[in-house]
């Protein structure tokens, strides 16, 4: 019987080595797809966000848009600078959702890929930990993502909202149409915890009142302390300021559902941090009836934002959702082009000179950047409806971004302007 | 009084979880010694079972058993997590005992493949993954019985796996190259599973508001845990466990098939990790690393119930599920409304669940210095192994 077995392995070996190449083969094909066409050089930027942990449930779809705004820059023939076309190419990190990880990775990207610029973050404290690298080595870090204020680097670009475009007004429209006692729920970041202090001081000049607050380690899922002091707090209902992050909010509407502290028993709830990406994770019949605060709606009805949730679907599939991070990330990237051709150079630092009065029509509507490295923003409150959407409640138009709060005592009356030339411009006394 | 129900069901609601994402910890670290870290990613496995069998009956011709697809699961997650303890067990665990530090980082290592697997598994990948395992087991039986006897015939034996996984890995390219086959079935994001109507309520009772997801975790904990006693004291195979766990050479030499009874172990102790899984999808989100968010607490119950003491990890978790619900609830202030102004800001202060967390953990540490076997140290002979 020997020999017959040894001809079944020679046959499988010949038919195992033709399988290795074809596969090999295809491998190389699929490699050399792309070939340049029409392209004078290339200018590689990075893309850093979490595709991995806890974060990558709302960091996915950022880093798609970025993926997509470059895809069209790049059909439309790249960025042109002094008559050469170049071409993006974007390099892929995974910040995992770990802070540490998003520093060695910008060191990584700047150091040995020598990016332009990086695309990247999304909570505070990665952009807390990235924040020290692109100072040392004076790069430059687009950040899409609304957060807290009370930074203004030159070395960050923000195109998200700061706590004046969408945190102030929303808390606002609670105390003129919803009631003054407010609980306010967030993760224990720097993030909930600085968009809380600003809230409170907001609630004192406003004559809100304060009711309870608490804070939940990111990732946790046990929120029964939480919603035992919400009971206590706001027997009769009342509403609930939510800076959750991540999956907790998965745990928190959940539990929150079963206890009955839902919109139909009088408790209004505002979310900072979920968007029509979140909640179509978590479940519209979770959400349903609950407020958000965004400057970009899916069902934000102008030809743009039709537009660029078409091409987001047509590109990712016609299940997913456009939101405002996505819409922020999708601008920057237009914005740091616009930047490069008007300064005609890819050089960070020619770049940064030329970026502020760089405007964009973004599918929110006409952005331009301010002097103080963020853009000014529509102003939106929406309700979260059966499908997933948000109806718009209301449109209170476009607002200048405040770095430095003016709310908050320690940084009433700084101000931010890095088209001054003076050493201080990142904060000074107006 | 309905405060003390109160914070009694909460506390209990809290402790319940624990207890029931320890157990299966308790059963395989307490019984075996083995340090398990991939009972999180084992808890994952359940959980997306549960994913997997809400979206079956969501629609099609088994729809109407929609509303107790999460009965349903139980049983599934059982076996889809035992088995594939079954299979830890029988490629990695079996070949560190009596080695705590390797099989700590070997089963960490696992973690993290499973975490992988579900974020990458796609028909493709699995496809792959089958001819390898195919191909390595059937190819050493193709090469002809004289050559095994030779030296070299080493080299067919390492050889035949990195054939078959250059094979498998090649299959998957070619599989993957069609877009249908491609796509990944759960990817990186996290995953929704919605509980049935029915848990989504909540019954009021003396005062006490109690959501159903909550009570009936407690009482699937409940069963759990006189299945899993009735198992260890009253059946055939849970009395050998135990003689295995006293002295394992003596019930090897008494007949005992100890490979046997370790194997089997394993496989309730995972069974149990992903029935835990399918209870936590009631509370919070699935997603690759939702392990991670339990592992660390299953270990602390345990160590604190005192190692290979089921009764031990029961009053271990629902002490720990009363207390950070008192701790971070605030209700000691209720309690005690006139209590020195310097205590109120320090119970303040930690009152917020984070604070809480910590300050349990700090107690934990505090109470292991004086006891540090545990509420229940193991007695007697077992002690001394």
């Amino acid at each position: 019987m020997a020999p017959i077995r040894s001809n079944k392995l020679f046959i499988r070996a010949i038919s195992g080595t033709t399988a290795i190449a074809a596969s090999l083969s295809i491998v190389a094909c699929s490699g050399e797809k792309k070939a340049d066409g029409g392209f004078d050089g290339e200018v590689k930027v990075g893309i850093l966000h979490s595709r991995s942990g806890t974060m990558a449930i709302s960091e996915n779809t950022v880093a798609e848009a970025e993926l997509m705004a470059i895809d069209e820059i790049n059909a439309k023939g790249g960025v042109v600078i002094d008559g050469k076309k170049l071409k993006i190419v974007p390099v892929e990190e995974d910040g995992a959702s770990d802070w540490p990880t998003f520093a060695e990775k910008s060191k990584k990207l700047i150091d040995s890929d020598k990016v332009a610029v990086v695309f990247g973050g999304w909570t505070s404290a990665s952009r807390k930990a990235m924040l020290p690298v692109y100072e040392a080595k004076d790069h430059f870090l687009f950040y899409p993502i609304q957060y807290e204020g009370q930074e203004c680097s030159k070395n960050i670009f923000y195109s998200g909202a700061t706590p004046n475009q969408q945190a102030e007004p929303a808390v606002d429209w609670l105390l003129k149409n919803k009631g003054k006692d407010f609980f306010l729920v967030g993760s224990d970041y720097v993030y909930p915890r600085t968009a809380n202090t600003i809230m409170k001081e907001q609630l004192k000049a406003k004559g809100g009142k304060l009711v309870g607050e608490d804070y939940l380690p990111l990732g946790n899922t046990e929120v029964a302390p939480i919603i035992a002091k919400i009971k206590q707090a706001l027997p009769n209902g009342g509403v609930i300021v939510n800076t959750l992050n991540g999956d907790s909010n998965v745990a928190f509407f959940k539990q929150m559902k079963a206890a009955g502290i839902t919109p139909a028993n009088k408790y209004s709830i505002m979310s900072f941090s979920i968007a029509e990406e979140e909640i179509a994770a978590i479940g519209p019949e979770y959400l349903e009836g609950t407020y958000a605060a965004w400057n970009y709606f899916q069902s934000l009805d102008t030809p743009a934002s039709k537009k660029f949730t078409a091409d987001f679907k047509a590109k990712y599939g016609d299940k997913r959702v456009t939101n405002d991070p996505a819409e922020a990330a999708y601008m920057m990237v237009y914005l740091w082009a616009a930047a490069a051709e008007k300064a005609k150079s890819v050089d960070d630092n020619k770049v940064r000179e030329a970026l502020i009065g760089v405007s964009f029509d973004a599918p929110e509507g006409k952005v331009t950047v301010q002097p103080n490295h963020h853009v000014d923003k529509l102003v939106l409150i929406g309700e979260v409806q059966k499908d997933g959407m948000f109806k718009i409640l209301e449109n209170q138009g476009f607002k200048k971004p405040v770095a430095w709060n003016q709310y908050v005592p320690e940084t009433k009356g700084y101000t931010c302007d890095w088209t001054q030339k003076r050493p201080d411009a990142g904060k000074y006394k107006m | 009084m309905s405060l003390f129900l109160d914070t009694l069901f909460n506390g209990l609601a809290i402790g319940s979880v624990l207890v029931l994402a320890a157990l299966g910890l308790a059963v395989v670290f307490g019984l075996m010694g083995v340090i398990n870290m991939a009972h999180g990613e084992l808890m994952m496995l359940g959980a997306y079972t549960t994913f997997v069998v809400q979206n079956l009956l969501k629609s099609g011709p088994l729809e109407g058993l929609f509303p107790i697809y999460i009965l349903i699961s139980i049983p599934l997650a059982f076996i889809v997590s035992g088995v594939a303890g079954l299979l830890l067990e029988a490629t990695v665990i079996r070949r560190l005992y009596g080695r705590p530090l390797e099989t700590l980082l070997a089963t960490w290592g696992v973690s993290l493949i499973l975490q992988q697997f579900v974020r990458s598994v796609s028909t493709a990948f699995v496809l792959g993954l089958l001819l390898t395992a195919v191909l390595g087991l059937l190819l050493p039986r193709l090469i002809p019985s004289n050559w095994i006897m030779q030296r070299w015939a080493l080299i067919f034996k390492v050889g035949n796996w990195i054939l078959a996984t250059l094979l498998g890995v090649g299959a998957a390219a070619l599989f993957g190259s069609v877009r249908l086959l491609d796509q990944a079935w759960f990817s990186a994001r996290n995953i929704d599973v919605t509980a049935p109507e029915w848990l989504r309520g909540s019954i009021d009772y003396a005062g006490v508001n109690m959501p159903t997801a909550r009570l009936f975790i407690i009482i699937l904990t409940l069963i759990s845990l006189i299945a899993v006693n009735w198992f260890l004291q009253k059946s055939v195979w849970g009395i050998r466990i135990r003689a295995v766990t006293q002295n394992r050479s003596m019930s090897s030499c008494l007949g005992i098939p100890t490979e046997s009874v370790d194997a089997l172990t394993f496989l309730v102790g995972s069974g149990l990790a992903g029935v835990a899984g399918v209870a936590v999808t009631l509370l919070g989100s699935v997603g690759p690393n939702l392990g991670g968010n339990y592992i660390v607490d299953c270990f602390m119950v345990v160590v604190l119930g005192g190692v290979g003491k089921l009764l031990g990890t029961v009053l271990a978790a629902l002490g720990i599920g009363v207390l950070s619900y008192v701790l971070g609830s605030g209700s000691l202030l209720l309690v005690w409304p006139t209590m020195p102004a310097g205590l109120n800001e320090l119970i303040t202060f930690f009152a917020t669940t984070s604070m809480a967390k910590v300050l349990v953990f700090v107690l934990i540490v505090v109470f292991l210095q004086f006891r540090p076997a545990g509420l229940f140290p193991p007695k007697g002979r077992m002690a001394e192994v």
